[in-house]
């Protein structure tokens, strides 16, 4: 740059003019590069649903690694041999019945397993399902250079042999019940696109997946939403609309203000924040309610910690927290109150477990009971150690953030020091959460797998990542009580039989308190009126669970 | 011309080598990763995410995996993304051209309005106007973008209900008049703060015109005030402003993070983000590149440009 300058300039306004004018053609223009929207052939489904997400789907091959928010999609594109209902009950979706020791689909031993199809199921593109797609879709899990989202239960699946396009049996290495919901997750792929594909992480199917579902892949604008359109050769009951539109709004706030102004018919995952709970009821034209989650929110405590060690410490604190101003001054009071890791809606939930009591007074004489004194500078310790530790989350979550801060002081009453060191989600999930390196952490977690009552990745002694299991037991809880269990209720078929082992799981844990429960979590779903067959089911993870119900009334 | 224009080459593609280098580094050193995604899923194993990092070849000291990295991006190969598996070249030519609808608008909007405030600014100096402005680009300079973004959409969307409070277009209306319709609101939101800086260096260029001796000359002709402008402050004024706008053109193109989160808008600008959220490495290294090679592409552009039509600056 220079500061001296000519009379001479080639620069004229002129010029400026033009090249301004040039730029705002340019803009004008560029709507047009953004390709046009596919749309149904169809006749009667009418209408489209368009669903806020504050996440974005981006992995549309269902057995890949992927995230809650892509369920939305797998769930309306693609189906599995059961579907787990809003009672947590199995019911036969792809399959013809869910096979049991009664009907004689699992032999008796629970190793050989018989399943049956529909015959009246195409994919998307014309082509018949067969057991070919079942054995193709559970052989490509386990492939090694497939990257597969879980493989646990896949992995014991031995001998797949197709006995009829209707039919195949396959034997177990080991009995594992829980497998019948892991395949209520586990959505079939076609045979004969996907064999053609030399890599199945890069396939063309991934941005563009042909399912049997109720809805057929239409476009995705990345970053922004993507659309799906009614199939009408579904083999179940629907599609009632036409367009099924997946919005992706990243900011909460934002999230809620487009539902406000109508540009969203219904909310999905993060759903409305607790705070705006009181404010969205009032909308007109919109019904907003409260469905519970699967998750429950807890402060987890790292028992490899000296302080955690003593049950006593445990104790203490989950005296010291008054949940309930929690749950009504904090979160508005939308949450339930909890004293397990197992959701409400659950077959399995032991409603006999003694209930939590705010009590400082108590708190602070199991403490003295214990030896744990206090300090000079007023913090308890014993043997040396002090009753201090951090408790960490994800930075920026702020009701989260609130109740630390509450604790923090409730705690304090009691002689126990409780510092807040929160982190972004990337930091806090990685190894800082799954090998157990935090001292204690706030969380919102989910101890199920695909609804079945099933915890050992949660709670068995094996699933210690930190000392090399094959699991998140994050909180590195060990009880060989609740080892034997688990283990003989994932032999167990029978749900009687079974009810009886996870209420005693319960009774176990929350005797030992590994994690203090706050409460579970409680989803504020909004959807606009007219807005008819949308069901919530807490035994999955997204509200888009069964589109193909949905319909507008006319 | 050709000696100048090979040393300042050379000297960026070192720059370019540099900060590949530290962005490699810095993005993986920091702890998390794009596993950390699944750490609150029950299903996932240590071994299952175990078996990811490998098979995303993410187990390999990190130097290999930069020197694989920088083999095959000099090939032409930027890598595919980890969340959603498609080319990371793809992934921001999606992106680009949203960011160059709001952006684009948003610069024209700024340069034309910011360049008359300026201009005005300059040749009324200290009249009601001239405080007007000045004040004006306080304001705007001071005050974050996404509140005016929020008390836009508050009045003109929820109360006035004459804007979309959001969003690039209606979904399933593709026409200009939607576009256009979607765009107001954000490009003069981002305008507010682009107009504040180019009418404060409008300003201060004009300034420095008018008060050279031929202005003073022209004047002493007897030429008109207008005609003084028009012929011979403007055109120079704006030259060192081409600078300037070379050295904006790669925010133009590298997006606005907050606003268009708060619009809803699917631009570079998020895209960072959520990759940044999601570890999406090859992606934000992609667009750390991208951007790099834009900043350098642009300067030496302005540089050129400058050179050309100032014919006292020797290239060499």
């Amino acid at each position: 740059m220079t500061k001296d300058s000519t009379p001479k300039s080639g620069y004229s306004r002129r010029d400026a003019l033009r090249l301004m004018a040039a730029g705002g053609l340019a803009c004008f223009a560029a709507p047009n590069l953004l390709g046009k929207p596919a749309f149904a052939d169809t006749a009667n489904p009418t209408g489209r649903v368009v669903v806020g997400l504050s996440q974005e789907p981006t992995v549309f091959h269902p057995l890949m690694a992927h995230i809650e928010v892509d369920d939305a999609v797998h769930f309306s594109v693609f189906d599995a041999l059961f579907r787990m209902d809003p009672k947590g009950v199995l019911q036969p979706n792809l399959a013809a019945e869910v096979p049991t020791q009664q009907n004689g689909g699992i032999s008796e031993d629970g190793l050989n397993w018989r399943i049956r199809l529909r015959d009246d199921v195409r994919w998307h593109d014309g082509e018949p399902f067969t057991a070919e797609d079942v054995k193709f879709t559970l052989e490509l899990i386990t492939n090694p250079n497939f990257r597969a989202w879980r493989t646990g239960g896949h992995s014991l699946v031995r001998d797949i042999t197709v006995v009829s396009p209707t039919e195949l049996t396959w034997r177990m290495e080991e009995v594992f019940a829980p497998y019948l919901s892991f395949l209520a997750e586990t959505f079939m792929v076609p045979k004969h696109i996907l064999e053609k594909e030399a890599d199945p992480n890069t396939a063309a199917f991934n941005q563009a997946p042909v399912g049997t579902g109720a809805f057929k892949w239409a476009q995705r604008v990345a970053g922004d939403h993507l659309e799906l359109v009614a199939n009408p050769e579904y083999f179940g009951d629907g599609p009632y609309i036409e367009r099924l539109i997946f919005k992706y709004i990243p900011d909460m706030t934002v999230l809620y203000t487009q539902f406000k102004s109508g540009d969203i018919d219904l909310t999905d995952q993060a759903y409305i924040t607790a705070d705006h709970y009181e404010e969205a009821k009032t909308l007109p034209g919109r019904v907003v309610t409260l469905q519970p989650g699967a998750s429950l929110e807890s402060i987890f405590l790292n028992l490899e910690k000296p302080q955690f060690k003593d049950p006593a410490v445990r104790q203490a604190l989950y005296a010291a927290i008054d949940r309930n101003a929690i749950n009504d001054a904090i979160y508005y009071g939308v949450n339930t109150l909890t004293e397990t890791f197992m959701p409400k809606a659950s077959y399995y939930h032991n409603p006999k477990l003694p209930a939590q009591e705010f009590n400082l007074d108590r708190a602070r004489k199991i403490l003295d009971e214990a030896g744990w004194v206090p300090g000079p500078d007023g913090i308890r310790a014993k043997d040396g150690v002090r009753l201090s530790f951090a408790n960490s989350t994800t930075s920026g979550n702020n009701l989260r953030e609130q109740v630390q801060q509450f604790l923090q002081q409730t705690f304090a009453e009691i002689g126990v020091e409780m510092t807040i060191s929160n982190m972004p989600a990337a930091v806090m999930w990685g190894d800082f959460w799954l090998k157990s390196q935090f001292d204690s952490a706030m969380a919102g977690v989910t101890y199920l797998i695909a609804a079945d009552p099933d915890a050992t990745n949660r709670l068995h002694t094996s699933a210690i990542g930190a000392k090399g299991g094959k699991g998140s037991n994050t909180a590195q809880y060990s009880n060989p009580e609740v080892d034997a269990l688990l283990e003989k209720g994932a032999r167990t078929f029978d749900p009687e039989a079974r009810r009886e082992i996870y209420y005693r799981v319960q009774e176990i844990v929350r005797e030992d308190l590994p994690f203090l429960p706050l409460f579970a979590p409680t989803n504020v779903v909004g959807r606009k009126e007219g807005l008819e067959g949308w069901e919530p089911n807490s035994n999955t993870r997204t509200a888009s669970w069964h589109a193909a119900g949905w319909r507008w009334q006319s | 011309m050709r000696g100048f224009l090979l040393n300042r080459l050379s000297q960026s593609l070192v720059l370019l080598l540099i900060v590949s280098v530290i962005g490699f580094v810095v993005l993986n050193l920091l702890p998390g990763g794009p596993l950390a995604q699944f750490g609150l899923d029950p299903s996932m194993t240590q071994d299952d995410l175990n078996r990811l990092k490998e098979q995303l070849g993410l187990n390999r000291p990190l130097w290999m995996q930069y020197l694989d990295w920088a083999w095959r991006l000099v090939q032409g190969d930027w890598g595919h993304s980890f969340r959603d598996g498609a080319p990371v070249l793809d992934v921001i030519g999606r992106h680009l051209v949203a960011t160059l609808l709001l952006m684009g608008s948003s610069t024209v909007i700024a340069i034309a309005i910011g360049t008359w405030i300026g201009i005005r600014g300059a040749t009324h100096r200290y009249s009601a106007f001239d405080y007007l402005a000045t004040v004006g680009a306080m304001v705007a300079l001071s005050i974050p973008t996404f509140w005016f973004g929020l008390i836009g959409i508050y009045v003109f969307s929820l109360q006035l209900g004459w804007l979309p409070a959001g969003n690039m277009y209606t979904i399933g209306d593709g026409s200009a008049l939607n576009y256009l319709h979607h765009l107001i609101m954000p490009s003069i939101v981002l305008a507010l703060v682009h107009v504040a800086i180019w009418s404060r260096y409008m300003r201060t260029a004009t300034l420095d015109v008018i008060s050279q001796d031929f202005v003073k000359t022209a004047r002493a002709k007897g030429l008109s005030e207008r005609r003084i402008l028009m012929k011979h402050v403007v055109g120079n004024a704006l030259l060192p402003m081409i600078t300037l706008a070379g050295m904006q053109l790669p925010s133009v193109l590298t997006g606005a993070l907050v606003t268009e989160t708060v619009f809803t808008w699917p631009g570079m600008g998020r895209l960072f983000l959520d990759s940044l959220g999601y570890s999406d490495y090859p992606v934000v290294m992609g667009l750390l590149m991208f951007s790099a090679i834009l900043v350098v592409l642009c300067n030496l552009i302005a540089d050129i440009v400058v050179a050309i039509i100032d014919p006292r600056i020797r290239l060499s």
